[in-house]
Parts: structure tokens; sequence; C-alpha cells
């Protein structure tokens, strides 16, 4: 099992890449964007108790890991079958 | 039933369910010692990865930690759980259809370099020591709090046990008892947690509960909290950070990559059967890990305000300090709670001012251990979080122990000294090398080094420093040769240990710190325990710098670092 041609590839890791910095963006977003960065600007405004920015920092944030890491298995499940490389 | 009784109870009960599986899960390879036969379950591995990377500080302090520094605490709940994206997506798969046993082998055949693969044992081998002599700590304090026998006696009794299900399984018998210790813990956590929620806000779901308003009356509990504390003259509990953001963006940062880069958590993916499973393995220790971690801010809020509370009541008067109850009185007898009338009226004041607060010390870990008691719960509750604290400590020791003696065994043993042993004395030497490492963690344990209240930050320094950057450029960057990453490694180890040390003392006698440990001191003012990232940095830059100055790595080598970036094919683990 392999890549049917070089650019095969090339083309499979560049998609990789790109889906891994969009995730990145994400991760880095909620975590230290809205968890510190931010975190005063957001912090006007209120889930229930919670400021917003307080909220990214304890809670949120931590959600979207979880919610990012099945994405990329989701997604790179889909690549591997697009590219025929998925394990048999 | 006595509180005694239950807790021998309870503990003696999860004790023997681990020496059960170690006896029904022996290794009988060395496939089935360093890697658990490889056909672990993702879910099963995400369960015992979460056993593995909750530490007894996870469970005992870091609630504690939350509690007093609000939301400057929440450089530990991202960073030590943000660490598992960066392992799902940069490692794990690609280290799992690498298809080998241990950190060091893949560094050194990446690097074709036995030095790298010293290097890394070395790296490794520091981390995981130091970070093991926090977890034996745990186990002698954990028994000596909740069972009352002392301190050593109850080291001894966790050594036994860690000695019979690690020596006799491996890393097989470690994952079956990893998986019932991360049962035991969880529910150790969350329990006190909703009954707490449920008082306080009248939600049972504490992650709920810390956003819900208070019980009787209307306000929201979280403004409640920055009220009282703020009254008292301490900083307001949701905004107050850990020193600047430049510095709290640098410590969750320096924790995600060194969670990343900790060998004993990374192993645990090479167990799983595929590379898509390693993926989604990871997606589920984070799972595991997320119900304590979102459940942690609600206990240390809540028991902050449970403490504040106790002391003074809103709108009522300083607590006599004769009419204190009886958890303030059991947690005076072990130090950890202290208590002076500086002012001689009786009454208990606590604020943040030095020289009238009276609450002289209040150890972090009471947080959660008192929290029961303070709660009022049973006594079934407080046995369950004994075994609870013993179950992290435990897990996490057998992890690290693994990692250490893999290293021993595998990579400097097979790998460099004696390559031509079979199997079966590889396997025994894996035996001797495990025992060997319970040994060193034992003694250290009973004579714990001044320095071991700082090793953690060590541990994770080198493992974002020197490990996380040789792996991920090993897989991302084809052109990163033997001499960038071996010069890497090293000015990254270098320079967080050079800071490190700097402000804090050679291996952190106080008295050798020759810069000091003040902050104008600090480079851009970021604390020594924040400064991983920089090594990080420093290793990326070298090793890229270096690389391309030199020649390139061999064909075959290249081709390697191709084959991995592809998931077809993967074999299970093996050996060669």
């Amino acid at each position: 099992m392999a890549f049917k041609s070089k650019e095969d590839a090339k083309a499979y890791w560049s998609e990789n890449i790109r889906l891994m910095l969009v995730l990145m963006v994400i991760w880095f977003v909620v975590s230290f964007g809205c968890g510190i960065l931010f975190v005063d600007e957001l912090n006007a405004i209120r889930i229930g108790g919670y400021k917003l920015g307080f909220w990214f920092a304890q809670q949120g944030s931590i959600y979207a890991f979880v919610a990012l890491i099945f994405v990329y298995a989701k997604k790179m499940g889909d690549l591997d079958r697009k590219y025929g490389v998925e394990e048999k | 039933m006595s509180l005694q009784t239950m807790t021998y109870l309870v503990v003696g009960f999860t004790f023997a369910l681990y020496i059960g599986i170690a006896l029904w899960a022996r290794a009988g390879s060395t496939k089935e010692f360093y890697v658990a036969g490889g056909g672990v379950h993702p879910v099963a591995n995400g369960m015992a990865t979460a056993a593995d990377w909750m530490s007894a500080a996870s469970f005992i302090s870091m609630a504690g930690m939350i509690a007093f520094m609000g939301y400057g605490g929440s450089v530990f709940l991202m960073g030590w759980t943000g660490g598992f994206v960066l392992l799902a997506m940069l490692l794990a798969p690609y280290l799992r259809k690498f298809g080998k046993f241990t950190v060091p082998e893949f560094i050194g055949d990446r690097y074709y370099s036995r030095t790298a693969r010293i290097v890394a044992v070395l790296c490794l081998i520091i981390a995981s020591v130091t970070y093991v002599i926090g977890q034996m700590k745990g186990i002698g304090v954990a028994f000596s709090r909740f069972i009352e026998v002392d301190y050593n006696t109850g080291l001894l009794v966790g050594m036994g046990i860690v000695f019979v299900y690690a020596v006799l399984g491996g890393m097989k018998g470690i994952t079956y008892t990893q998986i019932v210790q991360y049962v035991v813990l969880i529910f150790a956590y969350t329990i006190p947690a909703i009954f707490i929620s449920l008082n306080i806000t009248g939600n049972p779901i504490p992650q709920l509960g810390l956003g819900a308003s208070v019980v009787n009356g209307d306000t929201y509990f979280l403004d409640r909290l920055d009220q009282v504390v703020t009254e008292l003259g301490f900083a307001e509990y949701t905004t107050q950070a850990r020193l600047s953001t430049l510095n709290m963006v640098a410590y969750t940062l320096s924790l995600m990559i060194g969670t990343a880069g900790l060998p004993h958590v990374i192993i645990r993916f090479f167990t799983v059967p595929k590379v898509k499973d390693a993926r989604s393995s990871a997606g589920w220790a984070l799972v595991f890990i997320a119900i304590l971690y979102t459940t942690a801010p609600a206990v240390g809020a809540m028991a902050r305000l449970n403490l504040m509370e106790t002391i003074k009541p809103s709108g009522g008067e300083n607590l006599v300090y004769d009419e204190r109850p009886d958890w303030f009185k059991k947690w005076e007898g072990t130090g950890l709670l202290k208590f002076e009338d500086k002012n001689g009226d009786g009454r208990i004041q606590y604020s943040a001012k030095a020289d009238t607060n009276e609450m002289v010390t209040v150890d972090n870990d009471i947080m959660v251990l008192a929290n029961p008691e303070i709660a009022r719960l049973p006594n079934w509750v407080i046995a369950l979080v004994a075994a609870g604290g013993l179950a992290a400590a435990l897990s996490t020791a057998a992890g690290l122990l693994l990692a250490i003696s893999s290293a021993i065994s595998h990579d400097l043993l097979k790998g460099v000294f004696m390559p031509n042993i079979t199997e079966k004395q590889e396997l025994n030497a894996s035996r001797i090398a495990m025992a060997g490492a319970i040994l060193v963690a034992g003694y250290l344990g009973f004579n714990p080094p001044d320095f071991a209240a700082g090793t953690v930050a060590l541990a994770f320094g080198l493992a974002a420093s020197s490990i996380f950057p040789a792996l991920m450029m090993g897989i991302f960057d084809k052109r990163i040769n033997k001499e960038g990453a071996i010069a890497g490694m090293i000015a990254g180890i270098g320079v967080t240990l050079l800071y490190v040390f700097q402000h804090t003392g050679i291996m952190f006698v106080a008295s050798t710190a020759f810069l000091g440990d003040m902050k104008p001191n600090w480079f851009l003012g970021i604390e020594p325990n924040a400064f991983g990232v920089v090594g990080a940095i420093v290793n990326f830059g070298v090793a890229y710098a270096v690389s391309r100055v030199t020649q390139a790595p061999p064909v075959h080598v290249q081709e390697m670092v191709e084959s991995i970036r592809m998931p077809a094919g993967a074999s299970a683990a093996h050996a060669h």
C-alpha cells in the first residue's frame, strides 16, 4: 500500500498541513486569544454567572480542545481514504 | 462504621483489584512488556492515558492552586490539556506509524546516531525521575493522612503494590490497572464536587454550578466569591492574573509543549493497533482528563468560598476560635492549617494583609482533601477520596517507571551495550530495570531531596526544550540532520537549565542562585517555571540553522520520514 504517484504524496501531505494549521489557529484563538490576550474585553460579556473570558480560560478552551482532536481524527480518516492510504 | 474502618476497606479493595489484574495480565514477551502487545482499544488506551497523565498533583494540588490563584490558575487548566492537541496532531500518529517501543529509539533512528539516542535517554531519565519523586511523596502523604500509618510505612506499601503489577505485567499490567485507577479517581473527584455544587448552588453539575447563582439569594456564585475576597483585601478572583499577560502565555505554552513531550504519555500511544487509533485515542484521553479538569475550577472556587465563609459568615461575626469545626482541628494537627491570634480577641481574622491576617498557613492541598469534611459528606465519600488520591499517584508512578525501565533495558542495554541479547534476556533485563527504578524512586521518596518541590518544573522544562522539538522536527522537516538535532537538544536544555538554576539555585539549592529569584532579573518578566517555551524556541532555531549548513540526512532516513507520514503499512509495534 502506497501513494499512486509522487504528486499524490505531495498533495496528501500539503492537505494534511493545511488542516493542521487551520486547527492550530483555532487552538490558539480559544486558549491564548480568548483566555489570555483578549480576556478583559471578553469579560465584559457574561453568560449567566460566568464572565466570558474567564469561562474560556477555565472551561471553554478545554471543551474546544476535545472537539479539535476528534475533528482532526475524522478529517484525517477522510483524507487517508481519499488518497487510498488508509490502514486495512 | 467508623471512617477508619471504611477507609481501610475501600483502599484495601482497590489494592486487591490491582494485584488481581497483575496476576491476570502477566507479560510473556518484550512486546507485551513495552507496549502491552500493541492491541489496546483506543478508548481503553484513552482511559489509561488519562490515569497515567493525572498525577497526585492534578488530583490533590491543582484545585487548591486554582482556589488561591483564581483566574491565574487557568495556566494549569489550559496548559495541561492543550498539550494533547499538539500530541494528537504533531506526534502521536507518526510515532505510532514508526512502530517501535521507545521515544529514544525514534530519535536514534531518525537522526541515525547513537549519540542522539543516548542524549534522549538522559533527558528522559532526568525528566521522569524528577517527576516520579513527587508521586512517591504523594503516596506516602496520602497513606499517612488517611490511613494514619506513618509516611515510611505508607510509601513501602505503595512501592510493594507497584512492584507487583509493574514488574510482572509491564505495560500490559500497567494498562489494565490504570483503567481501573481512572475509574476510582474520577468517582473520588466528582462525587464530592457534585455534593458541594448542590450545597452551594443547587445545581448538581459542578461545571454549571460554577456559573449559577447561590442557593439563598439571587447573586451569581462567582460574583459572591469576588465580593467576599475583595472585601478582605485579596485580588478579585475572576480577574486575578498571574504576573503579566506575557508570563501567562509563556507558562501555558511551556506546559502544553512539555505535556506533549513527556515520554511516559507518548509511549501510551504505541499500544494501540493503528495510526487511526492513535489519533482518536488522544481525543478519548482528553475527554477523560477534561471530566476532572473542568470540575477542578468549581472545586477550587467553591472550596475557597466555603473556607472564607466558615471563618466569616456573610453579615455575621468572625468565627470564635474555640468554636471552630472538627475538620479545622484535624488539619491544624497536620500543620497544613495554622492559626495565630494576633489581636488576642479569640476570633479568627483572615485577610490579605500580613500583619492582621491570623490564618498564617493555609496549604493548597487542604482544598481537595478536606472538602468532603467541610461539606459534611458521608464517611464512604471521604474513604473514596483517599483511594482516589492513591490511584492518581500510583498510576502516574507506574507509567513513569515503565518509561524509565524501557529506556534502560531497550535503549541502553539492547540498543547500545549488548545488542546480541535474546528476547528472553531482554525481558528479564527489563524486569530488573523496573525493579531497580522502583527502588531508586522509593529511596528518593524516603529521602526527598531539598529540590523536590522545584522538580516538576524541571521535568516539564526538559520535555519542552529537548524532547518535543527533536520529535516534531524529525517528522515535519526532512532536512534536519544528526548535527542539527543534537546541537538543538543541547542548546535547548542548556538555556532552560541555566535560566532555572540561575534564579532558583543549582539543583534548587537557593544559596547558589547567582542571579537571585527576583522579578527584576527575569527575562521579559517570565518566571523560571514558564521558561520551557524559550528553551524550545532556542532548540528549534539552533537545529534549523545547524542542519542547513551541514550535510543532508542520508537517503534511507529521508525515506523513513516519507513512510511515517503515511498511515498505510503500519504494523504492530515491533523491535526491529
